[in-house]
């Protein structure tokens, strides 16, 4: 308990840190960054598709691997973004194929109704982009990012995401 | 004190060619918590197995990063490396640099930097997993199939010929399903009761077969494994084990005209004590209390009583509640047609001589209310002329159902040829909308009615049906070349659509699987899972998935019945250990997890005191059910559910590693 305590408290210093680090400019040539939130059995096999058919694609994106998109928590995507990421990318199975039946279903209502709040939050909700990429489409998977960053480069960069003015 | 070892994999050039693995490892040395980063040629090889071994030992890791190739690819071979040398298997993390780096990027700077970011993310992961134990079930290893036709028994059959009890539930008073109520089948014309009696009686004398017919599923509880169902048995009025099934009783009953037959589809009469038909299995018949005069009548007629020698029959027996413990379910309900009154163009119901396939089937069948000779309902006389009307509610959105039936165009065919069979000078006329004849042997059976027996398929619809002169004329239009027909004809048979059992979107709220809008059972995946319903330990057969023919049936029954047999075949179900957990202190018991589970894993769990009052109701996980997909997660207000192996810290982690 005392330990998680004193980690949190090193967290918020981190926090603190890394927000005063991205405040000091950004480096306008860089690529934005891109987190994918993406499930395991469609688009993260899409995505293993495309390396293993050697497809290219821009290398500013990171994934993070979940069971399915029904585990995604908005807030992963609020952290995203407080962590310096400039676009936030959730993809998963089509409606339909979900490997658990309804996860995508709830993963695409609940994002219906976190775009409100992002944008209250002051998130231009182009920074999100919401995608079906099955294990059969390496090459969506590789437009999808590609246009996706392309698309975050004409967005007014911000570097504080939370701050539309 | 976290202890990790990281290591970066080359895969030949794989990686190396566009990663600097070299610079990764060094990296990955730097971030705190890591004890030693090595990089390896052949991470997945034998020797290279063994470095990660030896490290695990020398250097007493409590985590290991591997920055490989995709963990759908190796996870498994590393984690069981992992645990020859006493780690938990779930300590094991690999950052994805093949497929998602090295291949696909040509960049090497960007590449390398992408690989550290990667096996960053892993590292700040693995330093928050926490050690996750399979889970293991006991298994009951009994199973239970609902449903008595083709694909209940076979799979009834099968299961119990494997040398497990099964116990089958058939709401009807006879087994047998639809299929005993057909003719001949298609494509080779054997008959359906000589291929299916003996079926019925294999599973009536089976061992291993426990039949409970004229009964029905009252209630299921429990998961994989660990069933607890009730069957309600009900009351036959008949002592089952003196019947003789000799046939005095429903030979005297009075009630011989006013009750129409189900098996004959109301072509027929039956008594108020009746069986079915007569090879019904059990032979035991049972008293229709709706209409029998002893119930209605306040007991004055007892003549089947009075005639009955054993004197089994009993009018005050009761409905039974039979609770039986189960490890596996087959949910082969079947299936029904549709009401053929939805197109009054067609005249069902107003002109008695148009009937449905199943009717047809009935008139063909030597079983049947005529004997097998081919006799028109109104006047009993013989047909010279027959129209047969296809998907008569398939593949219609407007009215019916968008779907094909698919088993209609082979038994009109079917039902073309049999009738130039049975009345030779005769003529079949066929509206069809596309013939489809794809299994064995099925396209030549098609092109043998049109060619050897002379059916005239039209391609096109009926407009209207009308009677004239003891004729019903058809009216209709053949696409093909364009014109109006009109054909008068002594019967019409409506190729009526498939659709799910009356009841059985019930039947799969009672067993927590899901339905498609239709109401056909969804397999956990159309195709590699065809024969596993969504719900775990609990398995689909026969019409009851859609529509589907008599082979088909009996592929899906038995393959119900291999998926029962190999769960059976350990002695405890193992599920991964990557599922949700409640924090039961911090539960408030909304239970919104609930609604989102597809799996209804999710159930009540009352927390008492000493003194047995109930303080809160908490959500508890059954692991038996639980998929581990983590829908619950984000549906709880108070942060009390996490799935193990995808925890919340784990996935911050995650991201707090990339902050820039």
């Amino acid at each position: 308990m005392e330990n998680n305590i004193v980690e949190d408290v090193q967290n918020a210093r981190d926090e603190k840190e890394y927000s005063a680090g991205s405040a000091k400019g950004e480096d306008k040539d860089k690529e934005p960054r891109i987190i994918a939130f993406v499930c395991n059995w469609c688009t993260y096999n899409g995505a293993d598709l495309a390396g293993t058919s050697r497809m290219k694609y821009a290398e500013n994106v990171r994934v993070i691997k979940l069971p399915c998109t029904g585990r995604i928590d908005p807030l992963f995507v609020v952290e995203a973004f407080k962590k310096g990421a400039k676009g936030v990318l959730v993809s998963g199975c089509h409606p339909g194929d979900c490997h658990y039946t309804s996860g995508n279903y709830h993963s695409r209502r609940k994002y219906t109704a976190f775009r409100d709040l992002l944008s209250y939050l002051g998130v231009d909700i182009n920074r999100v982009e919401f995608s079906w990429i099955s294990a059969s489409e390496g090459n969506k998977w590789v437009s999808v990012i590609n246009e996706f960053t392309n698309k975050i480069k004409l967005l007014p960069d911000n570097s504080d995401i939370f701050s539309k003015k | 004190m976290a202890r990790i070892g990281v290591f970066v994999c080359w895969c030949g050039s794989n990686i190396a060619g566009t990663v600097d693995v070299k610079r990764v490892a060094e990296e990955a040395a730097k971030i705190p918590g890591v004890v030693e980063a090595v990089d390896y040629k052949y991470m997945c090889s034998d020797p290279g197995q063994n470095t990660l071994r030896k490290m695990i030992k020398d250097k007493n890791l409590t985590g290991v990063v591997l920055a490989a190739c995709s963990p759908h690819m190796h996870e498994n071979t590393f984690r069981k490396a992992a645990v020859k040398e006493g780690l938990n298997p779930y300590f094991i993390e690999i950052a994805n640099i093949r497929e998602q780096v090295s291949w696909v990027h040509e960049d090497k700077e960007k590449a390398t930097e992408k690989a550290i970011d990667l096996l960053k993310m892993m590292v700040e992961k693995v330093k928050k997993n926490k050690p996750i134990e399979d889970v293991r079930v006991p298994l009951t290893k009994k199973a239970l199939v609902i449903g008595g036709g083709i694909s209940g028994i076979q799979a009834a059959l099968d299961i119990a010929n494997g040398g497990v009890e099964v116990i089958l539930v058939e709401k009807e008073p006879s087994i047998g399903g639809k299929m005993i109520q057909l003719d001949e089948t298609f494509p080779t014309l054997d008959c359906s009761s000589c291929i299916m009696t003996p079926k019925m009686v294999e599973v009536y004398q089976h061992p291993n077969i426990k039949l409970y017919t004229y009964s029905e599923l009252e209630e299921v509880s429990g998961y994989i494994g660990n069933f607890n169902v009730k069957i309600k048995k009900k009351a036959r009025s008949i002592v089952e084990k003196d019947c003789t099934g000799c046939g005095d009783c429903w030979n005297i009953c009075p009630m011989h005209k006013n009750v129409k037959s189900e098996f004959n589809v109301n072509l027929s009469e039956r008594t108020a004590i009746y069986v079915p038909f007569p090879q019904a299995v059990p032979l035991i018949p049972v008293i229709d209390r709706s209409v029998c005069l002893h119930y209605k009548k306040g007991g004055k007629c007892q003549k089947c009583y009075d005639a009955c020698g054993p004197k089994c029959i009993n009018f005050d027996l009761q409905d039974e509640i039979i609770e039986e413990k189960v490890g596996a379910i087959v949910a082969a309900t079947g299936y029904d047609l549709m009401e053929n009154s939805l197109y009054g163009e067609y005249g069902y119901g107003q002109f008695k001589d148009v009937i449905s396939g199943l009717q047809f089937e009935r008139l063909l069948s030597a079983s049947g209310p005529t004997e097998g000779v081919v006799k028109r309902p109104s006047d009993g006389k013989t047909p010279e002329t027959i129209v047969f009307i296809q998907c008569v509610g398939s593949r219609d959105p407007e009215k019916g159902v968008p779907y094909c039936s698919k088993v209609c165009c082979m038994y009109t065919a079917k039902h073309a040829k049999l009738f130039a069979h049975k009345v030779h000078g005769s003529q079949s006329y066929v509206f069809y909308i596309d013939i489809r004849a794809t299994s064995k042997g099925y396209e030549e059976f098609v092109r043998g009615t049109m060619e050897n027996e002379g059916a005239i398929y039209l391609r096109g619809r009926v407009s209207k049906i009308y009677e004239d002169n003891g004729k019903l004329i058809v009216k209709g239009a053949d696409t093909l070349s364009g014109n109006q027909v009109e054909i008068a004809a002594d019967m019409v048979v409506l190729a009526t659509g498939v659709i799910p059992k009356k009841g059985s979107d019930k039947m799969a709220q009672m067993l927590g699987i899901s339905y498609d809008k239709y109401g056909f059972y969804t397999e956990s995946h159309p195709k590699l899972r065809p024969a596993e319903s969504s719900t775990a330990g609990i398995y689909l057969a026969g019409m009851a998935q859609g529509p589907r023919d008599i082979p088909e049936s009996v592929v899906s029954g038995s393959a119900a019945a291999s998926k029962i047999l190999g769960l059976f075949s350990k002695s405890e179900y193992e599920v991964e250990g990557t599922i949700a957990s409640v924090n039961k202190t911090t539960c408030v018991g909304c239970f919104y997890c609930r609604r989102v589970c597809a799996y209804s894993a999710i159930s009540k769990e009352e927390i008492k005191d000493r003194n047995g009052n109930v303080l809160k109701v908490v959500a508890n996980v059954n692991s038996g059910l639980c998929a581990g997909c983590g829908a619950c997660v984000n549906a709880c207000f108070s942060k009390s559910i996490d799935l193990k192996g995808y925890l919340d810290e784990q996935i911050f982690a995650e991201i707090k590693s990339l902050a820039v």
